[in-house]
């Protein structure tokens, strides 16, 4: 386990930003950090980082320890913060050579930051001082100073705002490369960002996870409902459809479509239904449950509790 | 450390604060010695540089603390800490390298000041005749001073993320441990303690060394100034964590 995080707590006054949390990641796995704002991840990641110390609890960076060797840590760690804070009078070169020097990089420094600007892209900006990048440029330098030392664990605080499109597809692509054999962690707001690059995900809310696990599982998760929508030929008599056991309610869409909220798969029954009393079944759709509805039930069930 | 410290004299020199430090402070000292009537060397009559050495400690309070108010303030208000504190760095390292940088530019802004020793030395009559020995003394007591108010400047701009507030609590404490020991003590109100009260002033020992007595107390006394200073910075940066 290249991360393990137990009973990590940060309080500021009696606010418990992170509330004993614990979880683990290995190398090769992509964990995204999902919460809604003040949730506690930038802070999660700050002590990580050791930025901050925790207020009580321990995790280890690769069997170091962020409390006692602070240090081995840092040397592991990749690390882009939340807002992306940059030199902006620095010259890109200038700033990554910077930071390969502080890692020690040593002569293989001057390489390595050529492989990283074509890395994320920034080949044609690279002659410019950092200030006169836009947001998307400047987001690709952090980027490229995270992963300059090849860290074996990588800590992104939000690695993709500030992106146009077709960036995102890029660096989504980098980070999952470098995922392969190291360990990544990522926070967001965005949840398909989610789907096309983690591996699993944790889901925090007022400082405590409320889900952990992979990201195709977790679609599964939380469901209460099911809804199906159905397609006939010809206006129907929805009382037929009401029958069925398990339906909870239905809707009347445009174009003889029906929404249909139920508690079990009952798409069965609909065709049997259908056929019996002759109504031309033209489509017959069970809509997933996506990752922005669990996210939604889960964190404002624990809104409801408090 | 020497990768920061790298770092700081370029972002001195890039961002023009050393040519601005290093003009203004020769051209301060240039006029008080050449031009300012009753300052200047001719109406002295002496070839000595007692101008540049009186006017300089002065001139430090305001470029030096210029010099360090933005080194961890900027820092601080921008973000970048962040950057460095969780890089393979101890604080000492970050605090000791910026400190260094600063201690640079102080020397750089001295060295040019070569060329009045040169220019006196030439004017005296006959030509050379000039107390080397003091004028190298009081160098060496400047550079001290240049250093202490660096570490002054460092722990002042630790303090704040606020680069104004850390130049006037800088200028301020420089004052403050240059001349206002040795001015309490003139009111002779601690009677056999007052020789203890104007010990603790940056000018006493100034003044010491200038005469051209590099004595080991005064040496120490600068050195331990220094330590305190840079001790302090180090704490309060470190004081993030708690």
């Amino acid at each position: 386990m290249s991360i393990i995080v137990e009973n990590l707590s940060k309080h500021y006054g009696t606010q418990k930003a992170v509330d004993a949390i614990s979880f683990e990641a290995k190398a090769g796995e992509v964990l995204g950090f999902l919460g809604p704002n003040g949730a506690g991840k930038s802070t999660t990641m700050k002590m990580l980082t050791c930025y901050i110390p925790p207020t009580s609890g321990t995790a280890t960076v690769c069997g170091f320890s962020i409390i006692d060797k602070p240090l081995e840590v840092r040397k592991l760690i990749g690390y882009l913060p939340e807002l992306n804070p940059l030199y902006t009078d620095m010259f890109v070169r200038e700033y990554l050579r910077f930071m390969a020097q502080i890692h020690g990089l040593g002569k293989g420094a001057n390489k390595r930051c050529e492989e990283m600007i074509s890395n994320v892209g920034l080949t044609p900006e690279a002659h410019k001082k950092i200030g006169q990048l836009s947001k998307g440029y400047k987001q690709r330098v952090g980027l490229a100073q995270s992963m300059l030392h090849n860290p074996k664990v990588l800590i992104l605080d939000e690695p993709t705002s500030g992106l146009d499109p077709n960036q995102i597809v890029d660096i989504r692509k980098l980070i999952k490369e470098i995922g392969r054999d190291r360990t990544v962690i990522l926070s967001t707001h965005i949840m398909q960002e989610v789907q096309a690059m983690c591996d699993r995900v944790i889901i925090i809310n007022q400082g405590k996870i409320v889900a952990d696990d992979r990201t195709e599982n977790l679609g599964k998760q939380g469901i209460e409902e099911f809804i199906i929508v159905v397609e006939f030929a010809k206006e129907i008599n929805d009382n037929l459809l009401k029958k069925i056991a398990g339906v909870k309610s239905i809707t009347a869409l445009a174009g003889n479509q029906y929404k249909l909220i139920c508690d079990t798969d009952i798409r069965e029954q609909i065709t049997k239904v259908a056929y019996e009393n002759n109504m031309n079944l033209l489509g017959l759709n069970l809509e997933k449950q996506k990752l922005e509805d669990v996210f939604k039930t889960l964190t404002k069930k624990e809104q409801k509790d408090v | 450390m020497y990768s920061i410290f790298v770092k700081e004299i370029r972002s001195f020199l890039s961002s023009l604060i050393a040519y601005v430090v290093i003009i203004v402070f020769l051209l301060a000292i240039g006029l008080f010695m050449w031009v300012f009537p009753g300052y200047n060397l001719f109406d002295g009559g002496y070839a000595n540089l007692d101008t540049l050495f009186n006017i300089a400690p002065w001139v430090f309070i305001f470029l030096i603390s210029a010099i360090t108010m933005r080194s961890f303030s900027e820092e601080k208000k921008s973000g970048t800490i962040e950057l460095l504190t969780t890089k393979p760095l101890t604080d000492w390292q970050i605090v000791l390298a910026k400190y260094f940088a600063s201690v640079v530019l102080v020397l750089f802004a001295l060295i040019p000041t070569i060329i009045f020793y040169i220019s006196v030395s030439k004017l005296a009559n006959p030509a050379g005749n000039i107390d080397t020995g003091a004028i190298m003394g009081s160098y060496i007591g400047l550079f001290f001073l240049g250093a202490v108010y660096a570490s002054i400047g460092i722990f002042a701009s630790a303090v704040t993320d606020n680069q104004i507030v850390s130049f006037l609590v800088s200028m301020f404490l420089c004052f403050f441990l240059y001349q206002a020991f040795s001015l309490l003590s003139d009111f002779k109100l601690f009677g056999s303690y007052d020789r203890l009260v104007e010990w603790f002033s940056i000018e006493t020992h100034y003044k010491n060394i200038s005469v051209g007595v590099v004595d080991s107390r005064d040496v120490l006394y600068f050195i331990s100034v220094i330590i305190i200073f840079l001790w302090g910075s180090k704490t309060v940066f470190g004081s993030r964590k708690w």
